[in-house]
């Protein structure tokens, strides 16, 4: 999707460089309709918060255009955007009350006393946190600041909110359950939102769709469940969820399947999804719930590798078995707790294998 | 009501604590102990002791105190010159002042109520010992021998029936003999008593006294030493004098008190003092404006400063931060002259703004010896003083603030003014608060570029510590000044709140 017609938010061969000598961020081409609830995840200094940035206008992009609702905002300040921003750091002002920073907004856009209030409590309610409107941003805990942050975001009714790493500081439960609220009011109100993490688990769990940045570039821009179970590169593969890499050359491509020769010398079926030659250098990925050990479970013409048990970890609803594997020690398979599982001890040999679909070819 | 806790040891649990605690506080306090007695020796009995001499004023009563008795009787009001009796005990205790060379001390404390007083004290002090009181101690001495015998005089001041039948005379000697051992090495013991004392023995033999060895004195003609003092200068005749004596012959005085505020203690109680003697209400209200001037001109130069330090790249606003502490290492006094050499007609700023055409040759400003030179020059030198506690709060404003209050819709100047600037504000508070406490006491600025217009109090006080020796007004003068400070620092603290105020961090 590079046409930016139609979309709500796009980005057409944006740029960025701060020194002029490197770009942070390469040729960005993105397009969000409205109502979409996008990711960009991505290791620190991928170019991610740098994208948000300009979006919020705070950054102002090198090359390149960025459009909202069809308008280029490149010359249009940030105060004038109307977007919704929640910050990393909440960036509650503590000189203000709850109900006074929820009012901000408002007041700056000169909205009357009567509709201010109401707007702010109605803002409030919506995030649960009504009763505190007299207290100081100090006087909240990392939780009910978050809140307040979001609805200080939301309550002059924006169409865009961008969120930057919002949940970072919150201990996991909470963030768990915030990570629902968020998406549920998004969703409810049908606001677009751009959400910045670096917590894959997060960007699976909250997005419609996920951008994944890696060295200034989209590498990947799909759903959660595309972009774990059909990663389109190693990157991808490795930065999402956990996973087995195997690396081999590319023996033989029939259609949809192909066949590797590990550098073992064992061989496997995969799925070619970026090598396009015999001969081609290669990473196998497989996930490691998708690895099978039961020979009965496999097809009859399904290639195995020979392996070796060298640690069981019980993880309580998994278990969790390191094996070594075509050279490599650090191959895992992830088994589910069920009663008739059987549980591998150290030092036994197995023979492993998988459906050809789950082992993905990629780019070496 | 609850139950006292138990410790494991069956004690109550806050004796257990305070018993834990207590030895803490005990290598707290041995901690600061060092710092605590510099600090209480060299910082607090000096500033205690400051204080006292604004209100102490022994000296008219330890110097003269007969006198001080003697006026007791004497009404200030009668506009008469006291009798006889306060002149008899002037002539002991001059006598006795002289010798410890005193009475000009004293005089110099009287000049500051009534002028003239100093060189009076002086002359009657080189004449004093020169009266005819002698013709008594001729009297006494050819009456009987006894009255020249050092010894007999030790021995009749050692009977306690005669001392109290000779008050005048005892008390005469008892201070004489005293002086003899401090002031001349001497032993009362080999000495002849001197006039004044076979005077007192003269006053208490015509009051009626029972003499140790009778003397008739109706035959000795009586010296007037009104007279003797009146011929030496007849300010000793005129009232005035003797009511300043009287007024300040308590030993303490809130006369520098009145003095620091233009007022002072006339015929009729308190009154104004004439108009060219009133300086000190002037001057506080000078020092006040001018403090506050230097503030605010801190506030407007010093803000904009801080706010780039506090944005900018670390290394580059080290860089900066370098030059707002250069002041800092260069003396004041060369600093200052450099204001001089900057400020003055014929310097650096009027020519330049001279050939530029702003300002005519003929009418250069005059930027120096005036209240302009002291606001720039101190401006300049308190400056790092309001840039600094600026700074460090400005650095733990996060820039987010501003960026949310922009996302949220504010303009630049909004989100400055209702989201950063409120964030500021103690560091304006430290800022200030440092800048005038400071302003409203330095001296060495205003003097050497404030001329006469310029200047602050506590050049007032300098002076009267250096110069006039009137420690007590400069004491008083110094404790309205702290006490001003201290009602300023209180108002502030109810406005602004003393919470609200941040060095940093």
């Amino acid at each position: 999707m590079t046409s930016t017609d139609g979309a709500f938010v796009a980005f057409d061969r944006v740029q960025k460089s701060y020194d002029g000598e490197t770009l942070v961020v390469k040729d960005l081409n993105l397009s969000m309709p409205k109502g979409e609830f996008l990711t960009m995840l991505g290791p620190s200094g991928s170019g991610k918060t740098t994208c948000l940035m300009m979006l919020a206008g705070f950054e102002t992009a090198t090359h390149g255009d960025i459009t909202l609702d069809g308008v280029s905002i490149n010359n249009i300040p940030p105060h004038k955007r109307g977007i919704g921003m929640v910050f990393q750091n909440y960036a509650l002002f503590p000189h203000m009350s709850v109900a006074e920073n929820l009012s901000f907004p408002l007041e700056v856009r000169k909205i009357g006393k009567s509709a201010r209030e109401e707007k702010v409590m109605r803002a409030l309610d919506m995030v649960q946190m009504g009763d505190f409107a007299g207290r100081r941003p100090a006087q909240l805990s990392g939780g009910q600041q978050q809140r307040i942050a979001l609805a200080r975001a939301l309550v002059f009714e924006p169409e865009l909110v961008l969120m930057d790493e919002p949940l970072g500081a919150l201990d996991k439960q909470l963030r768990e359950t915030l990570q629902f609220e968020i998406t549920n009011l998004a969703h409810e109100l049908g606001i677009t939102t751009v959400y910045v993490t670096h917590d894959q688990t997060e960007a699976l769990t909250m997005s419609d769709r996920v951008a994944v940045f890696d060295d200034g570039r989209i590498q990947q821009l799909a759903p959660p469940d595309e972009l774990y179970e059909q990663p389109e590169n190693s990157f991808v593969a490795q930065f999402i969820g956990e996973n087995n890499t195997l690396e081999g050359v590319v023996q033989e491509i029939k259609g949809n399947t192909c066949i590797v020769k590990l550098d073992s010398g064992d061989i496997i079926d995969a799925v070619p999804v970026n090598v396009n030659n015999v001969g081609d250098r290669t990473k196998v990925s497989i996930r490691p719930e998708r690895v099978e050990f039961n020979r009965e479970r496999l097809h009859d013409d399904a290639h195995t590798l020979k392996a070796e048990v060298l640690e069981f970890i019980y993880m309580g609803d998994i278990f969790r078995t390191r094996l070594r594997v075509a050279g490599t020690d650090e191959f895992v398979i992830k088994t589910r707790n069920a009663p008739d599982q059987e549980r591998l001890k150290p030092g036994q040999m197995i023979e492993i294998g998988w459906l050809p679909q789950d082992c993905r070819a990629l780019d070496a | 009501m609850s139950e006292p806790v138990i410790a494991a040891d069956g004690r109550p649990l806050k004796a257990s604590l305070n018993r834990a605690l207590r030895r803490q506080k005990m290598r707290a306090l041995a901690l600061i102990a060092p710092l605590l007695i510099f600090i209480l020796v060299s910082f607090v009995m000096p500033i205690a002791d400051m204080l006292f001499r604004s209100v102490e004023n022994e000296i008219v009563s330890e110097t003269l105190p007969r006198t001080v008795a003697a006026l007791d009787a004497w009404d200030a009001g009668s506009g008469e010159t006291p009798d006889e009796d306060v002149f008899n005990a002037l002539y002991t205790d001059m006598a006795l002042a002289v010798e410890y060379k005193s009475h000009t001390r004293l005089g110099s404390r009287l000049n500051y109520e009534t002028t003239g007083i100093a060189s009076l004290f002086r002359k009657s002090g080189r004449r004093v010992g020169k009266f005819d009181t002698d013709v008594y101690t001729k009297a006494f001495q050819d009456a009987d021998p006894r009255y020249a015998d050092p010894q007999q005089w030790v021995a009749w001041m050692a009977d306690d029936s005669i001392r109290a039948k000779l008050p005048m005379t005892t008390s005469a000697y008892d201070d004489w003999a005293k002086m003899i051992v401090e002031a001349e090495n001497d032993v009362p013991s080999e000495e002849e008593p001197w006039d004044f004392v076979y005077s007192a023995l003269y006053n208490d033999a015509v009051s009626g006294a029972e003499l140790p060895v009778s003397v008739d004195v109706s035959g000795i003609t009586p010296v007037s030493l009104r007279t003797a003092f009146g011929d030496i200068d007849d300010k000793w005749l005129n009232p005035n004098v003797w009511r300043t004596i009287k007024t300040y012959s308590p030993r303490y005085t809130d006369g520098y008190f009145l003095n620091s505020v233009d007022l002072m203690k006339g015929a009729e109680g308190v009154e104004a003092r004439p108009e060219n003697e009133q300086i000190y209400i002037t001057l506080f209200i000078r020092t006040m404006i001018m403090s506050l001037s230097i503030m605010g001109m801190c506030v407007l130069l010093g803000y904009p400063i801080a706010w780039l330090l506090a944005n900018l790249k670390d290394r580059t606003a080290n860089l900066l931060m370098i030059l707002v502490l250069l002041p800092f290492w260069t003396s004041l006094l060369v600093r200052t002259s450099a204001w001089k050499v900057l400020l003055q007609q014929q310097g650096v700023i009027n020519d330049i703004l001279v050939w530029i055409g702003i300002v005519a040759d003929d009418n250069r400003l005059e930027l120096i010896n005036n209240q302009t030179g002291t606001i720039i020059a101190m401006t300049h030198i308190l400056l790092p003083f309001m840039i600094l506690p600026l700074y460090s709060v400005m650095k733990t404003i996060p820039p987010s603030y501003l960026r949310a209050a922009k996302s949220l819709g504010a303009t630049n100047w909004t989100a400055f003014w209702r989201v950063y600037f409120p964030q500021s504000v103690p560091g304006i508070g430290a800022g200030c608060i440092l800048v005038f406490i400071l302003a409203i006491g330095y001296y060495i600025t205003p003097e050497l570029v404030g001329g006469t217009k310029g200047v602050f109090i506590s050049n007032r006080i300098a002076y009267h510590i250096s110069s006039s020796l009137n420690w007590g007004l400069a004491a008083a003068l110094g404790t309205i000044l702290l006490t001003i400070v201290m009602v300023l620092y209180w108002v502030y603290d109810k406005i602004v709140g003393i919470d609200n105020v941040k060095l940093g961090g």
